[in-house]
């Protein structure tokens, strides 16, 4: 958790003031989900914590699951097992048949598409919840200002929806949400719906303003980068299940799935483990002789030296790219493939290698030239063995 | 079409008529088996409307209308006609909420039924209210023992009448307004704590309001001009029952010129309906 601005937080301080019952902790609950969600034939099987002020970034190609997590935490949709609480509030408890509707819920949701009500001017689309909350239409709008103003937005107050641009949309649309005085906030893929040029400005923006608020945040997205970039942590769903949490760090370093890995850009391979020789037999054939990235993979005195399942993350420039067969002292990998394509990135050619196990190999332009590499030819690989990390499963290690 | 480059003095009548037929070409120049049929049914519609308009009394004009028995028939009209609309903007869009929302079975029969109106002849409308609101009807008995109010024959009889026929115009039109209209929307207000009933007030109504009121104005339409249902539940009574349709009728046997006077004041309240959607509806339907 990052350290929070002592002073004026975005929430929390409108409830302490008028409902003396609570303290103020109550407010700054933490969001507990445990439980699955059914939407027609797609299954969502969720377990997750966000502490206040934390910034819980959720990263899962289409179709994974996201919308449903963000339905069933907003409201919209219902657990048909499990638990979602925030704070000392049940939300949703399959098992008492407890469940407040989305309406009742102190949840601010950033939609994807913003939503923002287009026969509503800017101000009145953020005066939106304290009115319907029981605020007098004066009151309602001056609480509106606020948000504007705290938002940068106060020069558009007056005008309508289709009259503003994307980025000043997505600022609209939060500045509505956080007027409703939300004790956890959800943003759904906030930068997707802009341009690229766009997308760094309100990164930065929205960055510093999530930053302000006291309550857990969640924030969907099927970029990576922007999930790294914004959040503290990281859950990765996939098929309706979390497959991994973590640091962006650690996620990155030693993804769990071939997904995170493309995303991150690393080569992934599933295997066993054989602590003795720290070798791993791969699924999709040949062997690796590893560095053991976690400690708890060593064989430590007296324990069994039994084999496990792992994980195996190789760099695209850690691996060597050979015409002929290699001869070193050092211990490496080697193993023989064929050139699929090659791609030109920034400052490198990226070399799709068939072979077992295939290979992603980043190589200088002028490597390129003078192995005279093309489509078809016939190349080795080498990697050093302490450039070839094993871990277990991250996903199956939920420490929270 | 035009060249940049002038063409020489010799060639420009010769390529101005291939011009004009490649103009015609690239356009689509309509097929005879179409163009003819069209014409005729533009005709049959508009040539009555001439005729109206070719024989009304024009000198005679301001005298007729100045009837005491014509204002009233105009008065009865608008009042009737209004409120026939009110009523069913009140009771016709909850029921298009129902039918566009509810998941419960045999919405879909309820439907069919409710919009039976609009197909079934309006007389046959009028001998079923009878039926239901008459003195001996099963509802009109209970209503004459308890309150001693009766329907037919009255001006609020006239207004049943009318709404019957009418409100299904506006049920239809709003209750595919409700269907098309975005749920985001209304997810987005239900986030922000807005109960359903004023999620209803506060956003769906104000998204669906350019199809309410062409439905509106639909409704109000249709009312004016029912006749059938009217004067057999209703009746014709001048300056109680007998609406501007009715007294044209009338008319139509006594003073045919009154009847023609009457009905070209009827064709302008219709023009002025037309003129008054023109922008909001009959265009392509931008929202205002």
């Amino acid at each position: 958790m990052r350290p929070r601005p002592s002073d004026a937080p975005l929430s929390g301080g409108h409830h302490e003031g008028t409902d003396p019952e609570r303290s103020a902790d109550d407010h700054a609950g933490a969001l507990v989900m445990s439980g699955t969600v059914e939407r027609g034939s797609f299954n969502l099987e969720a377990d997750l914590i966000a502490a206040p002020g934390e910034v819980l970034g959720v990263l899962g190609p289409n179709g994974a699951g996201k919308t449903t997590l963000l339905r069933a935490l907003s409201g919209l949709d219902a657990l048909s097992s499990g638990s979602i609480r925030l704070g000392d509030l049940t939300l949703d408890d399959a098992h008492t048949d407890t469940f407040v509707p989305a309406q009742r819920r102190p949840i601010g949701l950033v939609f994807q598409d913003y939503r923002l009500f287009p026969h509503l001017n800017v101000r009145d689309n953020v005066a939106y919840a304290p009115r319907v909350q029981g605020a007098g239409r004066r009151q309602a709008r001056a609480a509106a200002d606020t948000w504007l103003q705290r938002l940068d937005l106060t020069a558009l107050a007056t005008r309508r929806p289709h009259e503003i641009s994307g980025g000043q949309a997505q600022k609209v649309a939060l500045a509505r949400a956080l007027a409703a005085e939300p004790r956890l906030l959800l943003l759904d893929e906030p930068l997707s719906a802009l341009d690229a040029k766009t997308r760094l400005d309100v990164r930065a923006q929205l960055r510093s303003h999530i930053d302000q608020f006291t309550g857990p945040v969640l924030i969907i997205t099927h970029d990576p980068l922007e999930a790294m970039i914004m959040a503290d942590r990281l859950l990765v769903i996939e098929n309706g299940r979390v497959v991994q949490q973590g640091t962006p760090a650690q996620v990155a370093r030693q993804p769990a799935t071939q997904y995170v890995a493309r995303l991150v850009g690393l080569n992934l391979y599933t295997g066993t483990l054989d602590p003795a020789t720290r070798r791993v037999h791969l699924d999709d054939g040949g062997v690796f002789t590893v560095t053991l990235g976690d400690d708890d993979l060593a064989p430590s005195q007296g324990a069994a030296l039994t084999s496990r399942r792992v994980l195996v993350g190789l760099r695209p420039s850690a691996i060597t790219v050979h015409t002929a067969i290699p001869t070193h002292a050092s211990p490496r990998n080697v193993w023989q493939g064929t050139v699929a394509s090659l791609e030109l990135l920034a400052d490198r050619v990226r070399i799709q290698v068939d072979a077992t196990p295939p290979a992603l190999v980043d190589v200088s332009s002028a490597a390129v030239a003078d192995l005279a590499l093309r489509p078809g030819t016939g190349v080795w690989l080498s990697a050093k063995a302490t450039e070839t990390e094993a871990y277990a499963y991250p996903g199956t290690d939920r420490k929270f | 079409m035009t060249s940049s480059d002038p063409p020489p003095a010799g060639q420009v009548p010769a390529q101005r008529t291939r011009q004009g037929a490649r103009a015609v070409q690239a356009r689509g120049a309509i097929p005879w088996p179409l163009g003819i049929p069209a014409l005729l049914a533009a005709l049959f519609l508009l040539v009555p409307l001439a005729g109206l308009l070719v024989r009304a009394p024009w000198r005679g004009l301001p005298h007729l209308l100045a009837d005491s028995q014509v204002l009233d028939a105009l008065r009865l009209s608008l009042v009737c006609a209004s409120a026939a609309t009110a009523a069913s903007l009140v009771f016709g869009v909850p029921l298009a909420w129902v039918l566009a929302r509810s998941q419960a079975r045999g919405i879909s029969v309820l439907r069919a039924l409710v919009t039976l109106p609009l197909v079934l002849p309006p007389v046959v409308g009028g001998v079923a209210l009878l039926l239901a609101f008459g003195r001996q009807g099963i509802l009109g008995r209970l209503l004459d023992e308890w309150t001693g109010v009766t329907l037919p024959f009255t001006t609020a009889g006239v207004i049943i009448a009318e709404t019957f026929v009418a409100m299904p115009f506006l049920v239809i039109t709003v209750e595919g307004a409700f269907r098309a209209a975005d749920r985001g929307y209304e997810e987005a207000a239900a986030t922000l704590g807005a109960s359903r009933l004023t999620v209803f007030r506060t956003v769906t109504i104000p998204l669906i309001a350019p199809s309410l009121l062409a439905g509106a104005v639909l409704c109000w339409a249709r009312a004016l001009g029912e006749f059938g249902a009217t004067i057999t539940f209703a009746g014709n009574f001048p300056g109680r029952t007998q609406t501007m349709p009715l007294a044209v009728y009338v008319a139509l046997e006594s003073d045919p010129e009154a009847a023609v006077a009457l009905s070209l004041v009827l064709l302008v309240v219709s023009i002025a309906v037309l003129a008054g959607l023109r922008d909001r509806w009959l265009s392509t339907g931008t929202t205002p």
